[in-house]
């Protein structure tokens, strides 16, 4: 594990933003971590990030317990993010980067490949200003790499970008990943966590109420169901003994019981009707969301 | 590098490259000269030769008249009199004077400077009253010895026995230009702290940044930064307003070239001052005024820092900033009376009481002030602002990731109480 909150609290008053939560995030992972809006994924962002600390509980960042050092192995792009208007775009992220440590040669070194990789070497002498919303975010998001940490924390990373430079930042997040960086994503599109992420966590009201790798929480929450195309849809809901879960058109998503032999479903769906496909039903991530959330 | 260097830096850097910073450093020495040479400028302007007409008829007004440096009085036939009533001609005369009854009239095409009506008034009083005297009897010469003028010098006995002489206008001088200064400095500079972090909020950067750094040290870099910026505006202004000064003063003298009674008094005047300022323990003012200066600017700053962390826009600001600024308003109308009276015992605690002791107690020191005393505020002073700027840093850095929310006093007593 890279990063363990234990039992974290963390109270306002009498408002509990944090109440026990417990995220366990491996090393090397994506790791989705996701929760209604309020359940408190930004204080738990800011804890990591040290920028608030938690009235109880620990975090221990990569085997010892997280302390002020750690800052340069942790990259941060906040939600609420920007630059300041007036200044240069150089001398600013100059000026960030050497927040985060690193002395002023190197990250000049990497801000030169950086803006050449994201194809922006002309903005270096330009001011915030003049810059247009989807420039600035370019520029916070190599901001907040630059310094080449251990994790990555990206809170809401594509809002404000079109999707083709959507895309091209999803595609230096999947790089970052490659080379080993461990990445901590918050978001409320739900396909992007699909794509992307190896792992999730779920916070509602202050808790941690669903935590693991995708495919073993999907596997879980796997609910027996299939998809049914047909040509026949009449046809297929007279000889069909099953119920149907819903559908639309000629699409079935049914659920059968557990002991009922899958095979043996399959055939006698196949030997009465024209299907056009048939496959296993995996559930959604957003499926997981609202049902977990529900529950819980 | 510690990060406060870097904050501090990038503090400093951004405000010194400002149009505005540029346009204030030579704005302040040009103004200062214009508040000094000015009086002087207009005193010149008076002393252009002035001829002012009486006519014929009015002669019993003319032989109470003299000529002066600058005026003189000519008698002229009635009838050019009365035609120059009409039609002025001011190449020829500044003005006209005539004896209507009771009234005296003094017309002119324009209006009459209040120095030369001033001086006719005077004149004829004095001529009326010698008359009276004259007719009821009484001696003029007798009358004229008897006029005494009393000079009073003022010492001051210091501890080691010795009298010195003590100036009262200077002491208030330096008293009051001090204390102006630093309540200046602390208002234009604590809302430019203000307005910063209010920037750093609206912007969102402040949670970029305080990933890296702690919010105090954020704060502090930002306060600092802004103190240097202030002193260094300070130093300029002094060394630009001195060259100026010493340039202009020379290029004065030699337009000149006779130099009127009043600017030799004016420079007499100068010269006894410098001879008390000896006397004065300058180096004692210096030191207490950079103390005030930077003691009442790090307390002050610290507040409005924290009322910038606490609002979304400037606007939101007001009910904040007034308990700060009330204190500081406070001190700044009672440096006249303080003045006037250095040790009543108002003076006294306003000279203790941390929020107005900066400017109260520079008002004070010129006239002298006991150790202890200084000592007492100096200490309060110090203890305030690490207290002060204790109490800003956990309003700071709860607000300053507080947006879009109405905050009132109860919320930001209960940001005290959080943890950090």
């Amino acid at each position: 594990m890279l990063l363990k909150a234990k039992n974290i609290v963390k109270q306002y008053g009498d408002f509990y933003a944090l109440n026990n939560a417990n995220v366990a995030v491996p090393k090397n992972s994506i790791y989705g971590l996701l929760g209604p809006n309020g359940a408190g994924k930004t204080s738990l962002m800011r804890i990591i990030n040290q920028i608030t600390a938690p009235d109880s509980g620990e975090i221990i960042f990569d085997n010892e317990k997280l302390q002020r050092n750690h800052i340069k192995d942790i990259g941060y792009l906040p939600e609420e993010r920007g630059l300041y208007k007036k200044m240069n775009v150089m001398e600013q992220c100059l000026y960030l980067a050497q927040l985060k440590d690193m002395s002023y040669n190197k990250a000049k070194d990497r801000l030169m490949f950086w803006f050449d990789k994201l194809n922006i070497k002309n903005l270096f002498n330009k001011k915030v200003e003049e810059l247009s919303k989807g420039m600035a975010q370019k520029i916070q998001f190599i901001t907040a790499i630059i310094h080449e940490p251990k994790l990555l924390i990206f809170d809401e990373p594509f809002s404000g970008f079109d999707p083709i430079n959507a895309s091209v930042i999803k595609n230096e997040i999947l790089e970052l990943h490659k080379n080993g960086t461990t990445i901590i994503f918050s978001t409320h599109r739900m396909e992007s966590v699909e794509e992307i992420c190896t792992h999730i966590g779920l916070i509602n009201n202050s808790k941690t109420i669903l935590e693991g790798k995708i495919d073993d929480i999907k596997t879980t929450f796997y609910d027996n169901s299939y998809e049914i195309v047909c040509e026949d849809h009449e046809k297929l809901k007279s000889t069909f003994s099953y119920k149907s879960k819903k559908h639309e058109k000629n699409k079935h998503i049914v659920s059968i019981n557990k002991d009922i032999d899958y095979k043996k479903f399959m055939q006698d769906i196949i030997s009465k009707n024209k299907i056009v496909s048939f496959q296993k039903k995996n559930p959604t991530i957003e499926g997981i969301f609202i049902k977990a959330v529900q529950n819980g | 590098m510690d990060k406060i260097w870097l904050i501090i830096k990038r503090e400093y850097l951004i405000r010194i490259r400002k149009k505005s910073f540029i346009v204030m450093t030579l704005l302040g020495p040009l103004l200062m000269l214009l508040v000094m040479f000015l009086p002087i400028y207009l005193t010149n302007q008076t002393q252009t030769e002035r001829t002012i007409a009486i006519s014929e008829q009015d002669f019993d007004l003319f032989s109470k008249l003299e000529n002066t440096d600058y005026i003189n009085f000519v008698v002229i036939p009635n009838s050019i009199f009365s035609d120059l009533k009409i039609k002025f001609d001011n190449e020829l005369y500044y003005a006209l004077l005539e004896k209507k009854e009771d009234e005296i009239i003094l017309s002119s095409s324009k209006q009459v400077s209040l120095s030369v009506s001033n001086e006719i008034k005077s004149q004829i009083e004095k001529k009326v009253e010698q008359e009276k005297l004259i007719k009821l009897g009484i001696d003029i010469s007798l009358l004229e010895n008897a006029k005494t003028n009393v000079i009073i010098s003022n010492q001051i006995i210091s501890k080691d026995g010795t009298g010195q002489k003590s100036k009262t206008e200077l002491s208030m001088a330096i008293g009051f230009i001090s204390g102006l200064l630093i309540y200046i400095f602390i208002f234009m500079y604590g809302t430019m702290v203000m307005r910063s972090i209010i920037e750093e909020k609206t912007n969102r950067i402040v949670e970029v940044i305080i990933s890296s750094v702690k919010p105090f040290k954020l704060m502090m870099g930002k306060i600092i930064g802004v103190s240097l910026i202030g002193l260094t505006q300070f130093i300029l202004w002094i060394c630009l307003t001195s060259l100026l000064f010493f340039v202009s003063q020379a290029y004065f003298v030699n337009i000149t070239e006779v130099e009127s009674t009043q600017e030799i008094e004016m420079q007499s005047m100068i010269l006894e001052g410098l001879m008390y300022l000896n006397n004065i323990n300058l180096v004692e003012i210096l030191l207490a005024f950079l103390f005030y200066f930077l003691g009442g600017y790090l307390m002050y700053g610290s507040l409005f820092a924290a009322v910038g962390s606490a609002v979304d826009a400037e606007a939101d600001s007001q009910q904040f900033i007034l308990p700060v600024t009330v204190p500081l308003i406070l001190s700044f109308i009672l440096i006249q009376p303080i003045m006037e009276n250095p040790d009543s015992s108002l003076a006294f605690w306003m000279s203790i009481f941390p929020l107005t002791s900066p400017i109260i107690m520079m008002v004070r020191i010129p006239f002298g002030v006991s150790d202890w005393e200084l000592l007492v505020s100096i200490l309060v002073l110090v203890g305030s602002f690490i207290l002060s700027t204790k109490i800003a840093a956990k309003i700071y850095r709860t607000g300053i990731l507080m947006y879009g929310k109405k905050i009132n006093y109860k919320e930001l007593w209960k940001w005290l109480r959080y943890k950090g």
